[in-house]
């Protein structure tokens, strides 16, 4: 199933150098042809060996089968999480993204200082951050434009605002959005740097048949930079899939969550946590597997 | 009745940082004319060329395209960029589209024209240039002449008053560069406004009513091809000439 020429060097990463890729572990999944045993990916193997030998072992040893019954209730969530947060995070990033190519001023340092101050802080403190002050200062800055609209005298419009309520967002809510703001910043360095691989003359060819920025950027630019990024946006999307862990500091029931539960209650460290990496392990040798295999068409169809 | 200088340039100056790539030109191209602009490498003829449609935004100067002031406050630059076809030197076509969809793509979203009526435009572009069988290929899948010949085509299907040359021939294969000239010639002599940047001097002589020599950001001479051949007036036309010619 892995059969990479070797010596090929993956077109995207050396298009997108200051893309930060924490994700991906099959970015080693390189065979070297011609050395035998030796050039296998060993610890592939090794890797999917275990997952399969902790699922036998899930399945025989009802302890741990037990410990997974309870982990896999937050499986939907970590799901549910992950995708929607990273839905908004594209369209965060894809906005920052452009921001930070602008040649407007106001935008640029916009864009820039929220990349930047994403960047500077660590995603756990950034997760209480945007949960716990973010929010709050949100919903405050709401109300008080309820109540500036309720002085112009359109009501209506005012109530749901002023009614809104810190307590009322729920943490699953913030964190979803907490990730999200965390990986828009991620994301639009992606984007940036897959809009600046597109050649000067591509956007100077547009633009001289008349097409204005916005045209040359949505029918021209984006789709070449979009595809030539799809395996970085996989790459994030998996290391999201890894960091949407943290929400657990929130008390938000994800599998990490509920696995700190379960072994706080039981004392059954080991099975707590060998069941969750494993699942954390399965989830992302998978995605990985499938990022490898767009990246591979993407380049045969270049 | 329109006016009959459709591009004119006055004391147009472009510096880059120290660079001073044109230094004080003012020029004036009649409509249905062909101006052909040589000279060294640096001269600033390719600044000036992309000057005129804007791609490049000039330290100080003045230029009305076809009456319309091209740096004037209420200008729609997309507008008059509309009517001023360019061709580039490295074709930039865009990869991702067929050659059908680079020739339709701003005849649609720019002059909104209709999908079924902007690929008969495209076709019969095409077909001008030579190449209608290539129409659903991929940029890639042509040689460098048949893509700068779609180029050509794209540019033509915007149906513009001016087309502008940026040194079109000097990244082809040498067998390619007369497919590409040809077609050039053709739209000279069906009386296209056309300014072309250069170093073809056999297209030169076929196809201009005036050749520009440019050396360090100025005009030195202004001619037509004969006198320019047999009888320039500046030394540093004489210089460039011979070099260019001896071989």
């Amino acid at each position: 199933m892995i059969d990479t020429p070797s010596g090929q060097t993956p077109e995207v990463a050396s298009l997108t150098p200051e893309v930060p890729s924490e994700a991906a572990p099959l970015e080693s999944l390189k065979i070297e042809k011609g050395r035998g045993l030796a050039g296998l990916p060993w610890w592939l193997f090794a890797l999917v060996l275990i997952s399969v030998w902790v699922g036998f072992v899930i399945y025989l040893d009802s302890d741990y089968r037990e410990a997974f019954t309870f982990i896999k209730s937050g499986i939907r969530l970590t799901i549910t999480i992950s995708l929607s947060a990273y839905a908004v995070a594209l369209v965060i990033g894809l906005l920052a993204g452009l921001g930070r190519i602008s040649s407007n001023v106001v935008i640029n340092n916009v864009a820039t200082f929220y990349v930047e101050f994403v960047r500077g802080i660590p995603m756990l403190v950034l997760i209480f951050f945007v949960a716990l002050v973010g929010v709050p200062i949100v919903v405050e800055g709401l109300n008080a434009l309820g109540v500036w609209i309720e002085g112009l005298g359109l009501g209506p419009i005012a109530e749901p605002l002023v009614a809104l309520q810190n307590q009322s967002v729920p943490m699953t809510l913030r964190a979803m959005i907490a990730l999200a703001v965390t990986y828009g910043a991620f994301l639009a360095e992606i984007f940036r740097a897959g809009i600046q691989s597109i050649e000067r003359g591509q956007m100077e060819a547009a633009r001289s048949l008349g097409m204005s920025y916005a045209q040359a950027m949505r029918y021209v630019i984006l789709p070449q930079a979009i595809r030539n990024v799809l395996p970085a946006l996989g790459n994030d999307f998996v290391a999201m899939v890894k960091d949407s862990s943290l929400v657990s500091v929130l008390a938000v029931r994800d599998i990490t969550q509920i696995a700190r539960l379960y072994a706080g209650r039981t004392f059954r460290f080991r099975e707590a946590y060998v069941t969750l990496s494993v699942m954390y392990l399965t989830m992302t040798i998978i995605l990985s597997f499938l990022v490898r295999l767009l990246e591979r068409r993407l380049r045969r169809h270049a | 009745m329109p006016e009959r200088d459709i591009i004119v340039i006055k004391d147009l100056y472009k510096y880059f940082g120290d660079v001073k790539a044109l230094n004080g030109v003012s020029l004036t191209v009649e409509r249905g004319k062909v101006v052909v602009i040589i000279g060294p490498s640096g001269s600033g003829k390719s600044t000036l060329l992309r000057c005129i449609n804007h791609l490049e935004v000039p330290t100080s100067g003045e230029i009305w395209i076809d009456g319309e002031h091209l740096h004037g406050k209420h200008r729609d630059i997309n507008a008059i960029r509309a009517e001023i076809g360019m061709v580039f030197q490295l074709f930039n076509l865009f990869p991702h589209l067929s050659v059908l969809e680079n020739v339709t793509l701003a005849q649609r979203i720019v002059r909104k024209r209709s999908p079924e009526e902007a690929e008969r435009i495209a076709m019969q572009q095409l077909e001008r240039v030579g190449i209608p069988e290539k129409a659903h290929a991929y940029p890639s899948q042509l040689s460098g002449g048949q893509q700068q010949r779609v180029a050509i085509a794209r540019a033509l299907a915007m149906n513009p008053k001016i087309m502008l040359f940026d040194e079109p021939t000097s990244a082809l294969d040498p067998e390619m560069i007369k497919e590409v000239l040809d077609v050039m010639l053709d739209l000279a002599r069906e009386g296209m406004t056309m300014v072309v940047v250069t170093h073809e001097m056999g297209f030169a002589r076929a196809a201009a009513d005036e050749i520009i020599f440019m050396d360090e950001g100025v005009i030195v001479e202004r001619a037509t091809p004969e006198e320019l051949y047999n009888n320039p007036k500046e030394e540093r036309t004489k210089l460039f000439l011979s070099q260019i010619l001896h071989h």
